[in-house]
Formats: C-alpha cells, sequence, structure tokens
C-alpha cells in the first residue's frame, strides 16, 4: 500500500509569483525522504502539490506531473479531494478538531469515507493510535476533547488520525518544529516505525532530524529572495551528509550559507 | 586610570527609583477612573430601571382585580381593572420564535456563502447590501409590511390553510393577514442582518489550519465547512441568534403597524389577532391614566424578565461546551 511518487517538470505559482521551479524526483516507497533548505525555498509549497493541497490558497497554481505509481494526480478528471484521501498529511502546528474527542479526531477521516460501524471504527482507531504511540497515553479518555493533550501528543494524534485512513503516503511538514525535544524524538521513533508501511516525505528546518530519520534527503535553495525555489540535488541521506555533490549542499550543510 | 574617579563617573546607584513602593503614574490612575466610573454608571442605570420597573409594577399588580399571569383582556382603568400579560407572552414569544426558525437558517447559510463560497468580487457587495438591511428604520419595514406582506400573504395562507389546516395551528379563515406568522416572517427580515453578519464575522475567523486538518483528510467543501467552520463557529451563531432574538422580543412599530391586535390566543397562527409587550405598550401608552401607565410597565418588566431568562439559557448553552470550543488551541 505504499507507494511510489515520480515527479517531472514540477512548477508551483501563488497568482503571478513562481514558488518552485521545473522540479523532478522520485520517491521510493517505504523511506523517508527529507526536504532541507534555507526558508522559502519552496520545500513546503513543493510538499504542499503533492497532495492538491497547493491549490487551495488562493491563487495557487500548478504544472506538471506527479505520478502516484502510474497514475498523473494532475491528470484531467483526478479529484483533488480522492487525492487527499490517499495521500496524508501532518501540519507544523498541532491541529486536532477543536470540537471533537479523541475518538472522533481518528475516526473523522472514516467517517469521511463513509464507514459508520461502531466496532470497526473502534478496531480502527486503537489500531491507529497504537500506530502513533499514543494508545497508553489516552485510552483512558478517548472522550475528552483532542485540543486537552499536549503538544507532542495532539502531533501523534494528528498522526493517528492521518493513518487511519491508510494513505498511500504521508507528508509533515516540519512536524516537530512546534514540540519539545522529548516529543520531537517521540515523533521522529515514530517516523522509523511508520516507514515500514508507508512512503514518508517530511520537511525540517532541523538538519539532524533529516540525518536521523530520513533514508534519502533532498536539497531546495533559492537564487534570491523572491526567486522560485530549485531542487539542488537528492540523494541518499548519508552522502548528501558527508559528500554532496554539490557545492552549494555542503556549504549549507556546514553553516557556511548565505 | 584613578578608581577613585572612575566610581565617581557611574551613574549613582538606583536607590531613588526603587522597585519596591507604589509607583502610580497619573495616566493610569486617570484610565482606572474612568473605566471604573463607566462600570458603575452601567450598575446604577441597571439598578434605577430595575427599581423604577419594580416598584411601578408592584403598584399595577396589587391593583389588578384579575390574574395577572393568566387574564385575557387588558382593561387597567375603572374601579375593577382587569388585565394579565397571558396574550403579550404568547405572541412575543410565538411571533420570535417563528423569526428565528426563518432567519437563522437563512442568515447562517447567507454568512456561509459570503466567507466561504461567493468568489471575493461578489463578497464583499453581498455583505455590504446584508448591512444595509439593517440601516432600514423598523416604521419602513411596518409599512411595507403592512402594505405589501399583509395582502400578499393571504394567498399563501389560504394555500398553508388547504393542505395543513388540519393540524389546527395552520388553519386560516381568511380576512387580512394581520396574524403572528406575519409578524414572525417580517421580524426574520428584520434580524436578518444581525445574525448574518456576526455569524459571517465568526466563520471568517475559523483558524486556516483546522480547515486544512479536514482538507488533507479528504474533506469535500461541504465537509469542511460541517467539520471545522460550523462546529468552531457554533457558539459565535447562538450568540448571534440571541442578539438577533432581543431585537424580535423588543420589537415595537412594525409589530404595531402589521398586527391587527385582539386579547385571545387562538390555536392558529395564521389568523388575525394576538399581540405583544412592546406593541401593547406602544399603542396604549399615550391614552392611559396613571395606573394604565403601572399596568403597561409591569408588563414592560415581564419582557425584560423574558429577554434576561433567554439570555441565560444562551449562555448556559455556550458554556456547556466550553471545553470543546476552539478557544484553547
Amino acid at each position: 500500500m505504499a507507494k511510489r511518487i515520480d515527479v517531472s517538470g514540477l512548477n508551483a505559482y501563488y497568482g503571478a509569483h513562481k514558488a518552485i521551479d521545473d522540479i523532478s524526483m522520485s520517491i521510493e516507497p517505504r523511506s523517508v525522504t527529507a526536504f532541507i533548505g534555507p526558508s522559502g525555498c519552496g520545500k513546503s509549497t513543493f510538499l504542499r502539490t503533492l497532495n492538491r493541497m497547493h491549490e487551495v490558497t488562493p491563487g495557487g497554481r500548478v504544472d506538471g506531473k506527479v505520478l502516484l505509481d502510474d497514475e498523473d494526480l494532475y491528470g484531467p478528471g483526478v479529484d483533488p479531494v480522492a487525492v487527499r484521501r490517499t495521500v496524508g498529511m501532518v501540519f507544523q502546528r498541532p491541529n486536532p478538531f477543536p470540537t471533537m474527542s479523541i475518538f472522533d479526531n481518528v475516526a473523522a477521516g472514516l467517517r469521511l469515507n463513509g464507514s459508520h460501524k461502531k466496532s470497526r471504527l473502534k478496531d480502527v482507531v486503537e489500531k491507529s493510535l497504537r500506530g502513533a504511540n499514543l494508545w497508553n497515553e489516552v485510552k483512558d479518555r478517548l472522550n475528552k476533547p483532542g485540543s486537552g493533550l499536549s503538544g507532542g501528543q495532539q502531533q501523534r494524534l494528528c498522526i493517528a488520525r492521518a493513518i487511519a485512513v491508510e494513505p498511500q503516503v504521508l507528508l509533515m511538514d516540519e512536524p516537530c518544529s512546534a514540540l519539545d525535544p522529548i516529543s520531537t524524538l517521540a515523533i521522529e521513533d515514530l517516523i522509523g516505525e511508520l516507514k515500514e508501511r508507508f512512503t514518508i516525505v517530511i520537511v525540517t528546518h532541523n538538519m539532524q532530524q533529516a540525518a536521523r530519520v530520513s533514508d534519502r534527503t533532498a536539497f531546495f535553495n533559492l537564487a534570491a529572495v523572491g526567486k522560485p525555489g530549485k531542487l539542488i540535488e537528492i540523494d541518499e541521506t548519508e552522502r548528501i551528509f558527508s559528500n554532496p555533490s554539490v557545492q552549494a549542499t555542503e556549504d549549507y550543510i556546514s553553516g557556511r550559507f548565505g | 586610570m584613578d578608581f577613585t574617579t572612575s566610581i565617581s563617573d557611574t551613574p549613582p546607584p538606583p536607590a531613588t527609583r526603587s522597585v519596591s513602593g507604589k509607583a502610580v503614574r497619573p495616566g493610569d490612575r486617570i484610565f482606572l477612573g474612568l473605566s471604573r466610573g463607566s462600570g458603575i454608571i452601567l450598575l446604577v442605570v441597571m439598578a434605577a430601571i430595575a427599581a423604577f420597573l419594580t416598584y411601578r409594577s408592584v403598584l399595577a399588580i396589587s391593583g389588578d382585580r384579575a390574574n395577572f399571569l393568566t387574564t385575557l383582556d387588558w382593561n387597567a382603568t375603572g374601579t375593577e381593572p382587569k388585565f394579565g400579560i397571558a396574550v403579550l407572552a404568547f405572541g412575543t414569544v410565538v411571533s420570535s420564535v417563528i423569526a428565528m426558525l426563518i432567519a437563522v437558517p437563512v442568515a447562517v447559510g447567507i454568512a456561509l456563502f459570503i466567507s466561504h463560497y461567493a468568489p471575493r468580487k461578489l463578497a464583499s457587495p453581498l455583505g455590504y447590501v446584508i448591512d444595509l438591511l439593517a440601516a432600514v428604520p423598523s416604521i419602513v419595514y411596518g409599512l411595507w409590511g403592512a402594505l405589501f406582506l399583509v395582502p400578499h400573504l393571504g394567498g399563501l395562507y389560504g394555500w398553508l390553510n388547504d393542505y395543513l389546516g388540519w393540524t389546527g395551528i395552520l388553519s386560516y379563515g381568511g380576512g387580512a393577514a394581520r396574524s403572528l406568522f406575519t409578524v414572525g416572517i417580517l421580524l426574520a427580515i428584520m434580524v436578518l442582518p444581525i445574525v448574518t453578519s456576526v455569524s459571517r464575522e465568526v466563520f471568517l475567523q475559523v483558524p486556516r489550519m483546522h480547515e486544512e486538518a479536514a482538507l488533507a483528510l479528504g474533506a469535500t467543501r461541504w465537509e469542511v465547512i460541517r467539520m471545522s467552520v460550523l462546529p468552531f463557529g457554533r457558539s459565535g451563531v447562538i450568540s448571534a441568534s440571541m442578539l438577533g432574538l432581543g431585537r424580535a422580543l423588543g420589537e415595537t412599530m412594525a409589530v404595531a403597524t402589521v398586527l391587527s391586535p385582539n386579547f385571545l390566543i387562538g390555536a392558529s397562527l395564521l389568523d388575525p389577532g394576538g399581540g405583544t409587550f412592546a406593541q401593547n405598550i406602544a399603542s396604549k401608552f399615550s391614552e392611559a391614566d396613571t395606573f394604565g401607565q403601572d399596568a403597561l410597565i409591569a408588563s414592560g418588566l415581564v419582557l425584560f424578565v423574558i429577554t434576561l431568562l433567554v439570555n441565560g439559557a444562551a449562555r448556559l448553552i455556550i458554556a456547556r461546551r466550553k471545553e470543546y470550543s476552539g478557544a484553547n488551541s
């Protein structure tokens, strides 16, 4: 159920402004791919093109190809709603539905897909919460609001919500940037377990994190402020951090940047 | 460098600006006085109104020769005054409930359209038109209701009578449609702008991240509204409805212009007749003697209490699910 992603010639715009320029890459199934790069380099924008979330921003549009196995996400007749049910997403700030209980938060995606059977919902909610390493902490208060959890727990709740619908791909947009180091460690451990089942793409500002969790790393950069972001290189994480083939990557990794 | 000079060069230790003790600045004091004064004035005015209403009401109710709560009549003159608020309470509550049943769904629909569906070019003019509705004076609504709505609703009421007349509440015996239902429709139009614009503001404040949470799960636009927007806006819509209800309960001129009042509680909402507190006070006050005024003031006190109860109930509804509100995230 994990699928590979092949991107070719992808451009994304905000109105007249081009945010990312001509990106092509392949993302392997059942692996973690990290996107690193300076602020404004388009890595988050690119991530959001992978589940067609970019176009919900006013003025947002995309051209190019994103193949999920062999299906073009931007092909004619593709429903963005269906794409988002296949490619899940976790955001920078934990965003559980504040009016829903913990249980309902995890079940939200299933209910959208039309599953309403109590017993099935219960099974999937437990499985997803276990999958997100949250079950033991919340099993006694599933009916309490999700917004009462700590930040790290809320983020794991959001991960549980995303994996409950069994997506092919899980996109994570700086999932730890609002969390303390211990919660961050919990999420990183979780990412290591989740990659057995999902294709994971993670945007991070934290290079140690990219080095710790990812199998492959892509480095994005922009020529100047206001210029579109470009993919500089993508390679095995080990290689990117030890012996990158482009000088700009090495400068960024070693902190000699800008 | 000479050691002693270097000491004398340093600024004196801040002993004179000690952090302990009260350092009240004049600006703080003035602002405190102003805000505290405003608060006190509000309380004094409220207490004065309540005392006035209660005093005159006690005079009226003790002079009433019939049950003030249940009597279906309003005769506050002569030696045997008999008057009661049953018809007024019924009419006020029923017309306002009809108004809210019509206005709230429409207002929420308009607010959602403006905030989440309409293209930006259409959204702001539409919001402006809605706000303009609030600027129309209530007597103009009353005239429109009496001269346009009343003659045109007879046909609708006849049709309702043909199919739903057996229910009793929707039977219609003909005649001018100067009924509580007509008043309810008119009030619905009058409260629409306030409910719409407050709801729209609340819907626009739904955090982007809550909507994106639903979108990323594969929610359609309607599902985003159902999962993120409506739950977040719920308490705001209730508050908006209460503002509207307050206006509907107290509306005077429009009701007085449209309704043909009597002191009967009929089963049918479509047949002419009935009355409301504000309409009754407005139509009787100028000709009332002192005791008659007391009686009307007593009815005003009841309206005041009803409004308080409605607001209290709304607060309870909002507070009951507070831990689920969006406020803590």
